[in-house]
C-alpha cells in the first residue's frame, strides 16, 4: 500500500467531498442481522469501506465473580481491531484506544438497555473491526445495538450514531477516513430517537458554538435516518417481502443517484 | 387511544405500540402513558393488555416452570444443576428425596444425570430453587436432550399442548418439554429421533409464521408413511432397528416417564400467555397449502382503533 497523501482538498469546488458526497449525505450502509450462528445475537455493518462485526453472548454467568452487580447486569463490551484492518498491522494487543472505546460504546449503550431485568448476570458484546475507514466507533454502536436486539435483550430503543465533524470550514456528516485525519474535527454521537436523549458526545477539533450546535443537528438528523434503516434491518430477519427486490441493500436516499439499481444485481 | 400494531406485527425495541388507557405488559414499557416494545418479537393485545412475545432471549426462571437440568455438582444436601440461562439452580434434597434419605445423596442422582424439575422459587435475591415433588418428576433416563431457543418452546407445545401431542402421536415417542428450551426425546428407534428433531427444529426456525401444526402435521405425516410404511404408524414398538442410546436403564426410584402427565401443567399456563400467538387462523383451512408466511398474515390483520 502506498503511503496516503493527503487530498488536495476535502471539499471541491463544487462543494462535493473527495467521495462525491455532499456535506450532510451519509456513506451507503448495509446492515445485517444474525450473521453469526455461536452468537445468542450478532450483527454486521458496513458504511463505507468501513467493516465492523459485533456478537452479543448472554445473558449470562458472570465471571469473575467479583465484577457482579447485585441490581443489574454487567454490560462488557470490547471493541477489537483486527490486525489487518487498517493499512499499517496494527499490533495485536489490546491498545488505549481500544479499551477507551470499548468503554465509551458501553456508555453509549447502556441507557437504552433494561439491564435491572437480569441481577449478577453478564451482557457480553463482542465488536470486530475487520476493515477501518473512519467512524469505527458509531459503525460499532449501530452494529452492536442491532446485535444486543437480536440477542432478545429488553431495550428502550435502538441507538444509532454517527460522526459529524468539520473539513475545510465545513460541516460534514459521516466523516470517512480522510476528513477525519485531515480535517478540522470530529463530532461522534449517539442518542435514542424516541426521547432524542444523546448518550454519546466527543469532540475533538475546535468547533465555535454555532458550529456545534449546528453539527449536533446534523448528527440528530442523520441518527433519525440511520434509526430507520435499523428498524428495517432488524425486522428483515423475520419479514420476507417477496415483492421487495433490492432485499441486501437498504440504502435508499435518493441521493444515491440511481446507485441502487447496480446494487440490485449483486 | 389508539393502537398502533397489527395482529401479530413484528416489532422491534422502540416501537411505539399504544396510547391512552393499555397496560404494559411483558416485552414493553410505560413511557408517559405510550406504551413502547422493549424487544424484538410479535405484538399482542389481549383486553387492553399489551405484551410482545420475544423471538430470542435467554432463559429467565420463573417460579412453576418445568425445566430439564443436568446436574453439575453435589453439595452436602444440595445439588448444582444447570438449567441454561444466567442462573444456575439448587435443589435440596428434601425437596427431591423421601426421608429418611442417605447422608451422600450422590446415591441417589450424581453429577451429569438429566432431571426434570419445577422452579419453585426465583427472585432477584436469592437464584432459582428447584423441586422434584410432583408427578413426572424424576431422573430422565435412556433418552436424549435437544436443545433450543427458550423463545420458542411456547410454539412447540402449541395451544394446550397441540402441537407436541401431535408429534408424539405421530412418531410414539415420550417427550419431556422444559420451559428452558430442553427438550427430552426418547424414541423407540434412531429415524424416528432424527425426525422429531427435524420437526423442533423446524418449528424453532418457523415459530413466527403461522398455521406451522398444519405444516408440521404434514411433513411428519409424509415422513412417517415413507419410513415405515403401514406399521410404524400402527405398531412402532414392533419395529427392530439398532438402537445403542435408547436403551433404558431401569432404576428402582425411576417410573417410566408419562409424558402426557408431564405436560398437564404446560397448557394452562401457556394457554393464559401465548394463547394468541399459538392460534391458528381457522379461517382459510387447508385452501393454500404452503402458502407464504405474508399472506397467512394478511387475512387477520386488523387494525385496532378507539
Amino acid at each position: 500500500m502506498s503511503p496516503e497523501i493527503k487530498p488536495d482538498f476535502l471539499i471541491s469546488p463544487e462543494g462535493l467531498r473527495v467521495d462525491g458526497r455532499r456535506p450532510d449525505e451519509l456513506r451507503p450502509i448495509e446492515l445485517k442481522v444474525g450473521v453469526l450462528k455461536q452468537a445468542d445475537g450478532s450483527a454486521s455493518i458496513r458504511q463505507g469501506k468501513t467493516y465492523i462485526l459485533a456478537a452479543v453472548y448472554g445473558p449470562r454467568e458472570l465471571h469473575p465473580r467479583h465484577l457482579t452487580l447485585n441490581d443489574r447486569a454487567y454490560l462488557r463490551v470490547e471493541y477489537r481491531m483486527a490486525t489487518f484492518s487498517v493499512p499499517d498491522r496494527k499490533r495485536p494487543a489490546p491498545s488505549r484506544r481500544e479499551k477507551e472505546i470499548s468503554m465509551v460504546i458501553a456508555n453509549a449503550l447502556k441507557p437504552a438497555l433494561f439491564l435491572e431485568e437480569y441481577p449478577k448476570a453478564v451482557v457480553d458484546v463482542f465488536i470486530q473491526v475487520i476493515q477501518a475507514d473512519g467512524g469505527t466507533r458509531c459503525a460499532a454502536i449501530n452494529a452492536a445495538s442491532l446485535a444486543l436486539a437480536d440477542a432478545g435483550i429488553p431495550m428502550k430503543s435502538l441507538v444509532p450514531a454517527v460522526a459529524v465533524g468539520k473539513a475545510d470550514g465545513q460541516l460534514l456528516v459521516d466523516l470517512g477516513d480522510e476528513e477525519d485525519k485531515y480535517g478540522q474535527g470530529d463530532v461522534p454521537m449517539a442518542i435514542l430517537p424516541q426521547t432524542g436523549e444523546i448518550t454519546l458526545l466527543q469532540q475533538d477539533g475546535f468547533f465555535t458554538r454555532e458550529e456545534l450546535i449546528e453539527a449536533m443537528q446534523m448528527g440528530i438528523n442523520s441518527c433519525k435516518y440511520l434509526h430507520e434503516l435499523q428498524k428495517d434491518a432488524l425486522k428483515r430477519v423475520y419479514v420476507r417481502n417477496p415483492e421487495d427486490g433490492e432485499d441486501d441493500f437498504d440504502d435508499d436516499l435518493e441521493a444515491d443517484l440511481g446507485e441502487s439499481e447496480i446494487m440490485e444485481d449483486e | 387511544m389508539a393502537v398502533y400494531f397489527q395482529k401479530r406485527e413484528v416489532v422491534v425495541p422502540g416501537q411505539l405500540l399504544a396510547e391512552g388507557r393499555y397496560r404494559s405488559s411483558f416485552g414493553t414499557y410505560d413511557e408517559g402513558g405510550k406504551i413502547y416494545s422493549s424487544l424484538m418479537g410479535l405484538a399482542e393485545l389481549r383486553g387492553n393488555t399489551v405484551k410482545v412475545v420475544a423471538l430470542e432471549g435467554a432463559y429467565i426462571p420463573k417460579e412453576g416452570d418445568l425445566v430439564i437440568g443436568v446436574i453439575t455438582l453435589v453439595a452436602g444436601n444440595n445439588w448444582k444443576v444447570d438449567i441454561g440461562g444466567p442462573y444456575g439452580a439448587s435443589l435440596h434434597a428434601n425437596n427431591a428425596l423421601r426421608r429418611p434419605y442417605s447422608d451422600d445423596i450422590s446415591e441417589y442422582m450424581d453429577m451429569g444425570d438429566v432431571i426434570s424439575a419445577e422452579v419453585s422459587a426465583f427472585d432477584r435475591q436469592s437464584g432459582p430453587f428447584l423441586s422434584m415433588k410432583g408427578r413426572g418428576l424424576e431422573v430422565l433416563e435412556g433418552g436424549m436432550v435437544l436443545e433450543v431457543s427458550p423463545a420458542k418452546i411456547p410454539r412447540i407445545i402449541g395451544r394446550r399442548g397441540s402441537m407436541i401431542n401431535m408429534i408424539n402421536d405421530h412418531l410414539r415417542i415420550d417427550t419431556v418439554i422444559g420451559q428452558n428450551g430442553r427438550i427430552w426425546i426418547k424414541s423407540p428407534d434412531v429415524k424416528r429421533l432424527r425426525l422429531a428433531i427435524k420437526a423442533f427444529k423446524m418449528i424453532e426456525d418457523q415459530a413466527h409464521t403461522s398455521n406451522l401444526t398444519d405444516r408440521i402435521n404434514r411433513m411428519l405425516a409424509e415422513e412417517v408413511a415413507k419410513l415405515g410404511g403401514s406399521d410404524s404408524s400402527e405398531e412402532p414398538s414392533a419395529e427392530v432397528e439398532t438402537v445403542d442410546e435408547e436403551e433404558p436403564i431401569e432404576d428402582e426410584t425411576v417410573i417410566e416417564p408419562e409424558p402426557e402427565i408431564i405436560e398437564a401443567p404446560e397448557p394452562e399456563a401457556e394457554a393464559e400467555s401465548e394463547a394468541e400467538i399459538v392460534e391458528e387462523a381457522p379461517v382459510e383451512e387447508e385452501s393454500e397449502p404452503e402458502a407464504s408466511t405474508d399472506e397467512d398474515d394478511k387475512p387477520e390483520t386488523e387494525e385496532v382503533n378507539e
